[in-house]
C-alpha cells in the first residue's frame, strides 16, 4: 500500500489527462470533493486550467482553502493550480492563497511574443531538488499559458525563458508548484508526477 | 529561445480508425489511431492533430471514445478536429481529456462560435483550422476540406478570429497540400508577422528541406503534415536532428 496523493477536485477544468497519467504511473490517487476527506491522504495535487480568478472562487466555494493553506503534507499546483498559490492575478485582479508572496502576470505586449505560451520550452533548474530528481537540466515541458509567476531567487525551482524568465517550478516549504503541464510532458513530465508521489 | 518548434503528425480518422495506410514497422494494427499516436509520440512528435472525418450519426461517440483512450495512454498533447459545431460537443471533448479543438467551417458559419468557446474553455483551448486557397490573385477561405470557396480574404479571417479568441491557427493552403513542392511560405510569413497567436502550417510537406524552410523563411511555431510522417518517408528523429544542425530549435 503506497502513499496516495488526493486530487483536490474544485470543479477546475478537465483531468482527466492528469488521472490517466497517474494511473500510467502506478501512482494511487483518489478524489477530494470537501474538506472532510483531506486526511484520508498523504499529499495533494491543485490542478487547474482556465481562469486564476474563477478557479480561486470556485475554491472557495468548496470550502477546502483553510485545509489548504494549513496542511504540512506535500502539495503540487499544475498550471493555474500553482499559479493559485501566490498572492494575486492580474487575471481578474484576483486575490489568491498567498502561500508565497509572488505575482501572476500577464505577458507584456511588449514582450513581442506570442500569447498563449504554447509548447515545449527548455526548463533550467535553479537549485537541485527532489521534484527533478533524475531530470536532466534543459529539458522540455509543454507549456500552454497566458499568465507566469516572476522569476524570484528565493522560490524559483526552476525557470523557463521566453520573452522574460518566469518560474516553472516553485517551492515554499512544503508547497511546489509547476506551470508546465506534467501529464501532457512525455517521459520528464511523468517522472515529475513520480518524484512528487515518493516525497 | 525555450520554446521549441513543434513537429505534428495529423491523423484523419473515420469511424474510430485512422484512414491513410500507415508502413510503420512493429504496428500490430496500422489503422488504429491510439497504437499510432503512441508511436509518434515515441518518435518524438510534439503534439498530435486527430481529424474525425466520420459522417454517421455515431461520430461523437467514436469521437469521445478515441480521445479517452488516446489521453489514456499518449503522454504528449493533442488536437480534435472535425464535427465540432457547438459548446456541448467541445465540453464533452474537454472532459474527455482532449487539449484542443480545432474548428474550421463551424467558425465560418457562425464567427460568435470561436468567442463563445474561448470564454467558456480559455482560448488556449481553441484552434481555430484555416483552409484556403489563391483565386485570382486572392487568398480565400475555403469551407468542407477546400471544395466550397468563400469570398471571405483569409488574412482578415485569421486576424477576425484571433480578435474573437482563437487561442492558436492552423493554416493549410490547398494550392501547395497533397503536392508535396514545400509549403506555402510566402502566405505563412505574411499570416504570420500579422499575428501575436502561434501558427501551425500546413500543406506541402514532401521532405526535411521543406521543414527546414518553413520554420527559418516564416517563422511559424509549429509545421504539420501527415502522408511523409505515415508511409514512413520522413522519419521523425531525423527530421529533428536535420533541424538541430541547421540551428532550428527542437525537442529531443
Amino acid at each position: 500500500e503506497g502513499k496516495k496523493t488526493g486530487i483536490i477536485s474544485y470543479g477546475a477544468g478537465n483531468i482527466f489527462s492528469l488521472t490517466a497519467a497517474l494511473e500510467r504511473q502506478n501512482i494511487p490517487f483518489g478524489m477530494i470533493y470537501s474538506p472532510e476527506e483531506f486526511d484520508q491522504y498523504d499529499r495533494y495535487i491543485i490542478p487547474g486550467v482556465g481562469h486564476a480568478g474563477a478557479a480561486m472562487q470556485k475554491l472557495e466555494e468548496s470550502r477546502m482553502i483553510e485545509k489548504i493553506k494549513s496542511t504540512s503534507k506535500p502539495v503540487l499546483g499544475i498550471c493555474v493550480g500553482m499559479q493559485l498559490l501566490t498572492d494575486f492575478s492580474e487575471e481578474g485582479n484576483a486575490h489568491l492563497l498567498s502561500i508565497a508572496p509572488l505575482r501572476t502576470r500577464h505577458f507584456d505586449e511588449t514582450l513581442q511574443i506570442k500569447v498563449p505560451h504554447t509548447g515545449w520550452n527548455k526548463v533550467c533548474s535553479q537549485f537541485e531538488n527532489e521534484l527533478f530528481n533524475d531530470i536532466k537540466d534543459g529539458t522540455y515541458f509543454y507549456f500552454v499559458h497566458s499568465y507566469f509567476i516572476e522569476f524570484n531567487p528565493t522560490f524559483t525551482l526552476a525557470f523557463a525563458d521566453y520573452g522574460v524568465k518566469f518560474s516553472a517550478a516553485l517551492k515554499k516549504n512544503n508547497f511546489y508548484g509547476v506551470q508546465f503541464h506534467p501529464e501532457k510532458s512525455g517521459e520528464a513530465g511523468e517522472k515529475i508526477l513520480k518524484n512528487f508521489s515518493e516525497l | 529561445g525555450g520554446l521549441a518548434k513543434r513537429i505534428i503528425p495529423c491523423l484523419d480518422v473515420k469511424d474510430g480508425r485512422t484512414v491513410k495506410g500507415v508502413n510503420f514497422v512493429d504496428l500490430r494494427d496500422a489503422g488504429d489511431p491510439v497504437e499510432l499516436a503512441w508511436q509518434y509520440s515515441q518518435q518524438g512528435a510534439d503534439e498530435l492533430v486527430f481529424l474525425d472525418i466520420t459522417a454517421t450519426h455515431e461520430r461523437r461517440k467514436t469521437m469521445v471514445e478515441l480521445v479517452k483512450a488516446v489521453a489514456r495512454q499518449v503522454n504528449i498533447p493533442f488536437t480534435i478536429g472535425g464535427g465540432i459545431n457547438e459548446i456541448a460537443d467541445a465540453d464533452i471533448l474537454l472532459n474527455a481529456g482532449a487539449d484542443k479543438i480545432s474548428i474550421n467551417s463551424a467558425a465560418v458559419r457562425s464567427p460568435e462560435l470561436v468567442n463563445e468557446l474561448a470564454n467558456a474553455f480559455g482560448k488556449q483551448f481553441v484552434v481555430v483550422a484555416v483552409d484556403t486557397k489563391n483565386i485570382n490573385g486572392k487568398n480565400l477561405v475555403h469551407l468542407n476540406g477546400g471544395r466550397i470557396p468563400t469570398d471571405i480574404e483569409t488574412k482578415k479571417w485569421i486576424k477576425e478570429v484571433e480578435e474573437r479568441g482563437a487561442g492558436e491557427i492552423l493554416l493549410t493552403s490547398m494550392d501547395h497540400d497533397g503536392t508535396k513542392g514545400g509549403f506555402d511560405n510566402t502566405l505563412l510569413k505574411k499570416i504570420n508577422d500579422s499575428i501575436s497567436i502561434p501558427l501551425i502550417a500546413s500543406g506541402g510537406a514532401g521532405s526535411e528541406q521543406h521543414f527546414i524552410d518553413v520554420f527559418k523563411l516564416t517563422n511559424v511555431d509549429a509545421a504539420l503534415a501527415a502522408s511523409v510522417f505515415h508511409y514512413g518517408e520522413i522519419l521523425i528523429p531525423d527530421l529533428k536532428a536535420k533541424l538541430k544542425k541547421e540551428n532550428i530549435e527542437v525537442r529531443f
